[in-house]
């Protein structure tokens, strides 16, 4: 049960279209895909869970890692199209406090 | 055994992280048969898979299992997930258990260490015993009327058993 990654250049933004179960076994496929994008300077990107029913802590892991990396290397990252279950362990977890989350109405 | 306990389930995976998965197809199957709302078996997942992730990284230096029981009873169930491998200062695991804090630098933020976190605001009960390895025994009580209570909210684990 691999991850289906797929990313498409947007407006000047870099989408990383997600779809799948992110946990410990598919979280690296999701780190290798996103960490080298957010290493780009000045990069836009948007990470589209739209596809995604199911994240657990090693996911959540991968996104603050991004963030830490988008943060020390002047790019930035947007998560969008993320379902109620997804939102909601980014709320419990207090992580929507610090990621820039698209909400729903605004989403694709 | 307990004979309260309706059905009594018991399982050992190989410690792999390709297996979480399949402890998480495990338990929906089992909790939806005990009458688990949606939301709830959503819950029992993300909190089996944590504690069988747990055992992952850190049970075992080679191979090893993921034992799992499943104890039903008429309101709640009962989950063991355990190892036989090296179990960790409990104190140390719990130190610094809690959700992201947007006040400090990002710099300083953790990408590990949300895992019990979540199981501890997503089950009613958690208890971790360890000796010759670790055991996590968490509970969660089954809803009259199969609604979540505190969807968005932070997590006031044990609102949810009194009804």
């Amino acid at each position: 049960m691999n991850l289906d990654i797929r990313t498409e250049e947007l407006d000047g933004e870099t989408v990383l279209f997600v779809g799948g179960e992110i946990d410990a076994y598919t979280a690296a496929q999701l780190r290798e895909s996103l960490l080298p994008l957010t290493e780009n300077e000045g990069a836009v990107i948007v990470v589209d869970l739209t596809g995604v029913d199911y994240i657990d802590s090693t996911g959540l892991g991968i996104f603050i890692g991004a963030l830490k990396s988008a943060n020390s290397n002047g790019s930035s990252l947007r998560l969008t199209g993320l379902n109620e279950r997804v939102k909601r362990l980014f709320s419990i977890t207090g992580l929507d406090e610090v990621m820039d989350i698209e909400e729903e109405e605004e989403a694709q | 055994m307990d004979k309260n306990v309706l059905d009594h389930i018991e399982m050992k995976l190989p410690a792999r992280a390709e297996y979480v998965g399949v402890a998480r197809l495990t338990v929906s199957g089992i909790a939806s048969r005990a009458g688990y709302s949606y939301d709830d078996i959503e819950d029992l997942k993300v909190a089996v898979a944590e504690a069988c992730t747990n055992v992952v990284d850190h049970a075992y230096e080679e191979d090893g299992f993921i034992r799992m029981i499943f104890d039903i009873y008429r309101d709640k169930i009962e989950i063991v997930i355990a190892d036989r491998g090296q179990s960790f200062d409990q104190e140390d695991m719990k130190k610094g258990l809690g959700p992201v804090d947007a006040a400090k630098p990002i710099e300083d933020m953790r990408e590990g260490g949300l895992g019990l976190f979540l199981i501890d605001s997503l089950m009613d009960e958690v208890e971790i015993n360890g000796e010759k390895g670790v055991a996590i025994v968490m509970t969660k009580f089954l809803q009259g009327d199969g609604r979540e209570q505190n969807v968005n909210g932070i997590p006031e684990t044990n609102a949810q058993k009194q009804q």
